[in-house]
This record gives C-alpha cells, structure tokens and sequence, in this order.
C-alpha cells in the first residue's frame, strides 16, 4: 500500500469510527449512569434509520426527519423506560438483558408491522450530495465529510451537556451516589429517565444519520450492537472518552483488516479486544473493578 | 410436615414426568417424538446455562459458542459417505467445546458483572464470524450431516440412531444423566463453593478459596454440557449453521432458563418444554413470533422474576399464598463497599 | 382406527395427529373419498426478514399459475400449508419436518435462501417423496451432488447466472477485471463461474476480494479497487447489499471510471432503491421485466390485476413452479402417491408458456434456459440481447445426469 492508499483507507477508518462512536455513546452513557445494559440498543438504530426512511419520505427533508425522528425517539424511550426498565434498577443485569432482549424480539417485530420486510434507502440530501475528489481514480462524498463533523459535534455536546451544565452535574451526582442525590432535592427518577431517553434518542439519531450511507433494513441493528459492544468493552465499560477511543479503534482495526487480511478480516476487532482485554482488563479509560 | 409433603410431591411430579416422557415414544407421532427430542436437547443446553448463572452467579452470553462448537466438531469428522462413530465423535465434540470453554473462560473471567456479558459475547459472535465465513464450514450456507454417528463395537452395529425411537432414548439418557451429574455436583462440596461465590465473591475468596479457579471449572463444565446439547442437537437436525452459535442462541437459552427458574435443577427444563412449545404454537398462528414471544419475556421478567419454578414451587408447597417471598439474593448494593 | 381419513389431521391436535401419522405408516392413507381429498402442497418460504419479498412474489406467482388451471388439480382442490421458513437454515430441518412428517404434503414447494435448500433436499431426497420444486434458491450442489429423482428446480442455478456474463464482459473490450462479493457460496459459485469464463476467453482477474457476509460497509473496498484501476469491475450482491454497494460505488465517482457488470441480482428488483447509481449497469439475467414476447405480457397483466403489484423474476420462478406442480398432478391424474410418476412427468419437460421464455428440465432438474443482456435506464431494465441461448448447468457430480 503506498501512502495515498494509506491515508485514503486511514480516512475510510475514521469515518467510519466516528459514525460508532455516536452508537457506542449512547450505549456507555446509559450503563456509565444509571446502570442499564441495554441489549436494545442496536434495535433503536435500526427504528432511527427506519424513521429517517419514512419521514424523509413524508417531508422531503432529512432535517425535518431527523427533528421530528428525535422528537419520536425521545418519547419512545421515555415510555420504555416508565413501563418496563424503571422496574429494574435494583435488580441485577440478568433481568435487565432478558428484558431488553424481549425488547429487541418486539421492536424487531413492530418494524416488520410498520415498514414491511423490504429495504429501502435514503436519499443524500441536495446541499451534501457532492464529492471532493481524493486521488484521481477515487473521490469521497461530501455527505460522509459532513456525517463525521456531526459526530464531532455530538461528542462536544455530550461533553458540555455532562462537565459543563446543572443537569450535567445532577446527572454524576446520580451516578455516583443516588441517596445522597435525593437528598440533595434531585429527582433521581425522572433524572434517569431522561437519561435513557437520551441514549435511545443517540442511537436512533445515529440510524438515521447513518440511512443515507448505509441501507435501511431489517435486522440492520444486530451487527452495530455487538460493535458497540466491543467498543464499550475496549474503552472501558461507562467511559464516553473510552467509547471514543474505542471507536476510533475498532474502525481503523477493522479498514484496515478487510485489505490487508481479508481473510480473518471480521476477526480482527475481536483480536484487539481480546488483547485490549488481557493488557487492561477494565479496557482503555476504565477504573478498575 | 409440610416440607415432607412438598418433597414427596416434588418426587411424584418428577417420576410423573419421567414416565411420560419414557413412555412418550408409544403414544406421540413420529413429528411429536422429533418435537419432544428437541425440547429434551433445549432443556439439556438450559441446565448448563443454569449451572453458571444460576449457582456460580456468571452471566454468560455466550453459551451457544459452545453448542455451535460441538455440532460443528461432528460435522467435521463426519465422513461424505459413512457415519461416524459414535465413541469417537461424541468425546471429541465435548472436548472441542471444552477447549474453548476454558480459554474464553479464562480471557472472560478477567471480567466481571457487564464487563462479562459483554466479553463473553463478543468472543461467542467471533465464532459465529468465523462460521459464518470460512469455506470449509460451510459458511452462511452450514453444513450438512448426511448420517447420524453410529455405535458400533467390532464392526457390529450396537445402536442405530437413525432410528428416531432409537434417538428419542438416547437424549432422554442424556436429559437423566446431567440431571444427575448437575444434581450432585451442586450438592458436592464444590457446589456450595460456586454458590458462595454467586453470593459474594470477595468473601468467599477472603475464607480462603481459589474462587478463579472454581468460576474457571463451573464455566468449563457447562460449556462441556452445552457442547452435549450441541451435539445432539446437530445429529437430530443433520445440519449445523453459523445460527447456532449466534447471539440470538445465547439470548434464547438465556430466556429460557430464567423463564423456568434459575438455580433450580428442573426449572431449565420446565423452561425449555414451555418456550419451546410456546414458540412452537405461536408459529404456527402467527408471523410476528417476535412479538408474541417479546413481550411474554418481558411480562415475566416484570412479573415473574422468579420463573416458572418459582411458581410451581409455590403450588407445589401449598403455600402460594401467606408464605413470606424469601429472596435468596438481596439486591447488589450500588456504591464502595 | 386404522382407516381413519384425516383428510386434514389437525394442525395442532396432539392426539389426532399421533393417530394420523400411526396410521399413514400401517397403511397409506388413500385419497379415494365421496369428496375428493385436496392436494396439500406445502410451501416453505421467506415472509418475514431479509427475503420476504421474495417469498411473497413466489407464492403469488404460483398461486396465479394454479388458480388459471381452475384451483382443481385432476379433479382434486389445492389446499395451501404456507410456513414461514425465516430464512434461518437453523429452522429448515424443523420446518420441512412439520411439512413432510405431521402435514404429509403431496408437494413441497421451497426455499429462497441455498442453506436451507441443502436441508430440505437432503430430508426430502433421502425420503424419496413428496415432489420437491425449488423455485429460488441458487446452490450449485442442489442439481449436481445432491440431485435428486424427487427434486426439481424452477429458477436457476448459482453457475447459469454468473457465467454469462464473463463473455459480455470480454466482447465489452475489458481485459481485467476485480471481482467483488459477499464471501459465501452464492457468492463464490456465481463470481468464479463469470470469472473462469472471462479468463477463458483471454481475460485477467486482477483480484478477488470478498467482503464479510452480509456486511454493508464498502468504502475500504471501493479504495483498493481504485488503485488496483482494473478495466471493469464485476459484482454480486443482493438486496439492501446490493442497493447500498451500487449507490457507494456511484458515489465513489467510480461509475464513471471503472464500468460496472454483475449477474442480474445485483440490480433486479433494487434499480428502483438505487436510482440514478444503477443507470448503465450491464447484466445478465433469465428473465427481463419487459421482455416483449406475449406469453409475458399477458402473465404480467395478469399479475397486476390479481394483485395489485408488478411481477418481477421471482414471481415468474413461483408461476413456473405452478405450471410444473399443474403437469405432474395431472399426469397421475391427481394420484400423488405415485411420486415416482409424477417426477417422471417432468423429466425433460419443455415450458412453452413461461413467462421468461420456453425452457427445458435438464436432466439433473435444472431449468436449459436463455440468458439476456440487459442493463439499466431511468430504474428500468432494458433488453440488449441475449448472452447465452439454452444454457445449461454442467451438472457436475450429479449422478441422474
């Protein structure tokens, strides 16, 4: 590989790290602050890319499908959290897989009643449909340019939202210390309900940025959540800087993979995270157990 | 005298369904005989489940690597035109299943709580990637198992398992015996060990146990016991595919288990005979198993967090009602201990 | 007890399913009655997942086919036993089971997906009945290794739809070519026959590259096909696959640098989803939307108005499937017992009224067809020629050839 080739693949590799890192966050953040594996996660992808499909097909617009989708997203996951998660904080993570496990076969099954078994794309909005040219066989879509400066405004969002605002500071004092936080005034309750709304809303909006690079269908969400996954594992399990770097590696590791050993190339994430794993088991930004 | 009366219920329930289920073959149809065997490998494939998160307290998820791992062992030592033997490939699909039950276990244990879960699907889903591409296993596409093992001692064929009456009792054989096999080890020494661990792991340690060790041993056993399952599970269907490790799997075995009662010897079998038949009707009313399915897991996570054991014990004992709930698990305390 | 008729043994009823099928192996159960017994065909198909649209198209195009012939088959009525196969080989064992063994069907009818078809035809063809007919699924070894006497296929094999096209793409003037596809063995089979056809014909393959099944993600691939700059580019993937890879590739300005070819799935059924991406894509495929012969305008109308929906290939295999279900019933005179016979009646059966074009059962039950050239405008295909008259699958292996 010569160094054009390189970069251009190091480019590919980034992109593609930012766009997981957004699902990954969302993931982190719900356990990181209130304790909750959500094995759904994945699934509220694939609704967020479905929605994305449907109300861009409403509206014409990709922005209105993305405010309106979010707005969805949000009460979807507020309802979710009021009915069924809610009742599992103080039990342990088993309950809490099973259930969103029931979850996913639901919302699996719902996207069929709603949307039908059929694939669909979404169409690169006018304004960022372009291309820049990269080398003088290859050029790269302005679109995935633009996905990744969301990703990155996004990041800082989350940063300011969590290091920088009340809700940000009632939010750690939850997280680390729930009595104490109710006795502060902070309603812990509607608090992380909030929370889990948020990272139901994360994921969706990551579906649904992602709909225009990459098809909309049935099933989309199993893939991304076992990466995320991985990314979560890597970082360290609650750490939105881990999840960062996570990502960043998993997309560069697993680029690169697919050229250089095409063969074990769906392999190599787990490699890393194995080795990830051996060297720091708490992963990259955790603390330890 | 109730706790004699609630036993002596428990075994006549037991030998009850020991009887139907010996009998069965006589009085089920060829298709309800197939249907029974495969619930008995679920319940087989459950119990091991149950072994690690039910009494060593290690939410694995997992478990179907070691189920695929098995059905791809027999798959790969069956010959393109001959059955296998029998005394061959059984031991060697249990040790396949074993060998990686205890390196996933030991890069796994390195973890605990979500980090666990996490860790041991990840390696269960690279697996499945590893099925899911590589030519000589068929990729996508699986593998197909032209003939059942046989059992055959000087040449001479002493079990023919092509026989489904044949079959049905060998897995029924399998069913009793890890019952049996689960059934004194959780009462052995080393049982009351990994349910202390379950318990709490740091205090087990202080008193003086190698609680690594044990989680290690518990997690090779039951992967060793998923790979039975696998196993069977491959000679009945002739057909091993990357879906049988898949997360999905692990998910429903999971389901499964704390549907019929964790850390119960027979609520993993209760599970298994329930969901299986449950999925079995609803498939056939129905497309959207999904849902149907979906939300009576999560209606009994809600409400029966106990399982169906949990129930049954209750009527078993006569005392579904006015007994105080004991919880065997207080809640994890959240924050530094 | 023993003759008992359960013309339909309950679906679900324990007992009475256990008394039906003791009775079926003590003694066939005859299908002589005041009201004659209908025809059960069974069918194992997709309708949920990935592949549901194929299945739905299927079963439409068959059930149009046999409700031309008057819903009754010599006499007898068709009744449907439909189940959901998911698309999941890890079912097929189960379900082709349920439908052999509890509802004792006179017909099989399935699959889309190639695992699951190694399943069925290894359990039907072991058991010798019922008459199996595959209306999709693409596996080489289904007609070669696992031939079966009861086994046929009403669509294509792997093989057919690949190798056309290294001849298009050599008389196109292309000397090298990257092959891309998912790696599984739809993938193999169809690029390795395209690509050793090219290669025979004087061509180089550059590289093969395969990408992990059924990943979506192209944009590593796209880079090392723009340096390793081949003369054309040969591709297969299918449904939101191919979708998502025709869109990137356009998007990776590539289209217009490096022509795209593939075998017909890579647009069939997707140009729609593709837009402007798949204009100009060259492949080949048995069958072409606008085919203009009358046989396929009228199926096509026929189509529309009983279901609302334009036709596409699939539903064009499950309309073959019904013609072939049709002859072989009637051929025994609605005596589905006689598996031997009805076979027989396909053996190198000539359909002069399909849809596609007239084609031929080859003798190891794989359809001799034309292959056309076709490529695509404004979402539409396109007919250019024909690329292959009567091709027929080697049929390597298989033991009834």
């Amino acid at each position: 590989m010569d160094l054009a080739g390189f970069l251009v693949q190091l480019l590919n590799g980034v992109q593609a790290g930012f766009l997981l890192f957004l699902v990954a966050s969302g993931l982190t953040l719900v356990f990181g602050i209130i304790g909750v594996i959500n094995l759904a996660h994945g699934a509220f992808y694939m609704i967020g890319a479905y929605l994305a499909f449907w109300l861009t097909g409403l509206t014409g617009s990709l922005l209105a499908a993305v405010v309106v989708g979010v707005a969805v997203l949000v009460v979807l996951g507020i309802a979710v959290e009021r009915l069924a998660i809610g009742f599992l904080y103080n039990r342990d993570h088993l309950q809490q897989v099973l259930l969103t496990f029931g979850l996913i076969l639901v919302l699996d099954d719902l996207q069929r009643l709603i949307w039908g078994s059929d694939f669909h794309s979404v169409p690169v909005p006018a304004v960022l449909s372009g291309a820049v040219a990269l080398t003088q066989q290859q050029d790269y879509p302005v679109y995935r340019l633009f996905v990744s400066a969301v990703c990155i405004a996004v990041a800082l969002g989350l940063f300011v939202l969590i290091q920088r605002t009340r809700v940000g500071m009632a939010i750690r004092a939850a997280a680390s210390n729930r009595e104490m936080a109710e006795a502060l005034g902070i309603d812990v309750g509607r608090l992380f309900t909030l929370v889990f709304a948020l990272g139901v809303a994360l994921a969706g909006f990551a579906g649904m940025v992602a709909a225009p690079i990459s098809a909309v269908y049935p099933g989309m969400g199993d893939r991304i959540l076992i990466l995320a996954f991985v990314i979560v594992v890597i970082g360290g399990i609650g750490s939105v800087k881990g999840a960062f770097a996570g990502a960043m590696l998993v997309g560069i590791a697993d680029t690169f993979g697919r050229v250089l050993v095409p063969e074990v190339a769906s392999m190599v994430m787990y490699g890393v995270m194995a080795v990830v794993l051996l060297w720091r088991p708490q992963g990259l930004f955790g603390r330890p157990a | 005298m109730i706790a004699l009366g609630s036993r002596a219920r428990a075994v006549l329930a037991a030998c009850a369904a020991l009887s139907v289920l010996t009998a069965f073959p006589w009085i089920g149809g060829e298709f309800y005989v197939d249907l029974v065997v495969r619930l008995m490998i679920l319940a087989i494939f459950a119990m091991s489940l149950d072994l690690l998160i039910g009494y060593t307290g290690l939410v694995s998820f997992g478990h179907a690597a070691f189920f695929g791992i098995a059905g791809y062992t027999l798959a790969s030592l069956t010959p393109a035109a001959a059955p296998a033997n029998l005394v061959v490939v059984l031991p060697a699909a249990l040790v396949a299943s074993a060998l990686a039950a205890t390196v996933i276990g030991y890069l796994s244990l390195r973890t605990a709580g979500v980090g666990f879960i996490m860790i041991t699907l990840a390696f269960a889903q690279m697996l499945y990637y590893v099925a899911n591409e590589s030519r000589a296993f068929g990729g996508s596409d699986g593998v197909l198992i032209l003939f059942r093992p046989e059992l055959t001692l000087q040449g001479r064929p002493l079990l023919d398992l092509e026989d489904p009456t044949v079959f049905y009792y060998l897995v029924l054989a399998c069913l009793a015996g890890v019952l049996l096999l689960l059934r004194s080890l959780v009462r052995a020494p080393f049982g009351r060990v990994i349910r202390a661990i379950r318990i709490d792991d740091r205090r087990t340690r202080a008193l003086g146990f190698a609680t690594g060790r044990y989680k290690l041993a518990s997690f090779v056993i039951a992967g060793t016991l998923a790979g039975l399952a696998g196993f069977l599970e491959a000679a009945h269907g002739g057909y091993v595919s990357p879906g049988a490790l898949s997360w999905h799997q692990s998910g429903l075995v999971m389901a499964v288990v704390i549907l019929g009662g964790m850390g119960t010897l027979y609520g993993p079998i209760l599970g298994a005979f329930a969901f299986g038949l449950l999925q079995d009707q609803v498939q056939d009313w129905t497309e959207h198993t999904g849902l149907v399915v979906g939300l009576f897991v999560i209606a009994m996570v809600l409400l029966a967090p106990r399982g169906l054991a949990g129930l049954l014990s209750g009527v078993l004992s006569g005392a579904l009602s006015g007994a105080p709930k004991t919880r065997e698990r207080p809640a994890a305390p959240r924050g530094p201990r | 007890m023993l003759t008992s008729f359960h013309s339909r043994p309950g679906r679900r009823r324990f007992l009475a399913g256990a008394a039906a099928a003791t009775a079926t192996v003590l003694a066939p159960a005859p299908f002589v009655l005041a009201r004659p017994a209908p025809i059960r065909i069974g069918v194992l198909l997709p309708y949920s997942g990935t592949y549901a649209m194929l299945g739905t198209a299927i079963t439409d195009g068959m059930k149009l086919s046999l409700a031309q012939a008057g819903e009754t088959l010599a006499g007898r009525p068709v009744e449907y036993i439909i189940v959901d196969s998911e698309a999941s080989p890890q079912q097929a064992p189960q379900n082709t089971r349920k439908l052999v063994v509890r509802d004792r069907v006179d017909v099989l009818v399935g699959p889309v997906h190639s695992g699951v078809a190694l399943a069925m035809a290894q359990i039907v063809g072991a058991r010798g009945a019922p008459l199996m007919i595959i209306p999709n699924a693409g596996a080489d070894a289904l007609t070669r290794e696992l031939c079966a006497p009861n086994v046929f296929r009403s669509s294509f094999s792997n093989w057919q739809t690949g190798y056309p096209c290294g001849k298009v793409m050599a008389d196109d003037g292309h000397r090298s070519i990257v092959t891309i596809t998912w790696r599984y063995a739809a993938g193999d089979e169809i690029m390795g026959a395209g690509a050793e056809h090219f290669e025979a014909l004087g061509g180089r393959v550059i590289k093969h590259i395969r990408v992990p099944f059924p990943d979506v993600s192209f944009q590593a691939h796209l880079s090392e096909i723009a340096s390793l700059a081949p003369d054309a580019v040969f591709a297969f993937f299918s449904g939101g696959g191919a979708v998502q890879f025709v869109r990137d590739y356009a998007a990776a300005g590539l289209k217009a640098r490096i022509p795209l070819y593939g075998p017909g799935f890579l647009t069939e059924g997707v140009a729609g989803a593709q837009g402007e991406a798949a204009d100009g894509i060259r492949s080949t495929m048995h069958y072409v939307d606008d085919l203009d012969i009358p046989v396929n305008r009228r199926f096509r109308d026929a189509y529309r108005d009983a279901y609302g929906r334009e036709a596409d290939v699939f539903a064009v295999q499950g309309y073959d499937t019904g013609t072939l279900i049709a002859r072989s019933a009637t051929a025994v005179d609605g005596d589905t017992s006689a598996v031997g016979d009805m076979a027989a009646a396909l053996e190198g059966i000539r359909l002069e009224g399909s849809p596609r074009g007239a084609w031929q059962m080859s003798p190891a039950h794989n359809p001799t067809q034309t292959f056309y050239l076709r490529d695509v405008v404004d979402g539409r295909h396109r007919v250019l020629g024909v690329a292959a008259e009567a091709l027929a699958d080697p049929a390597t292996g298989c033991t009834l050839a």
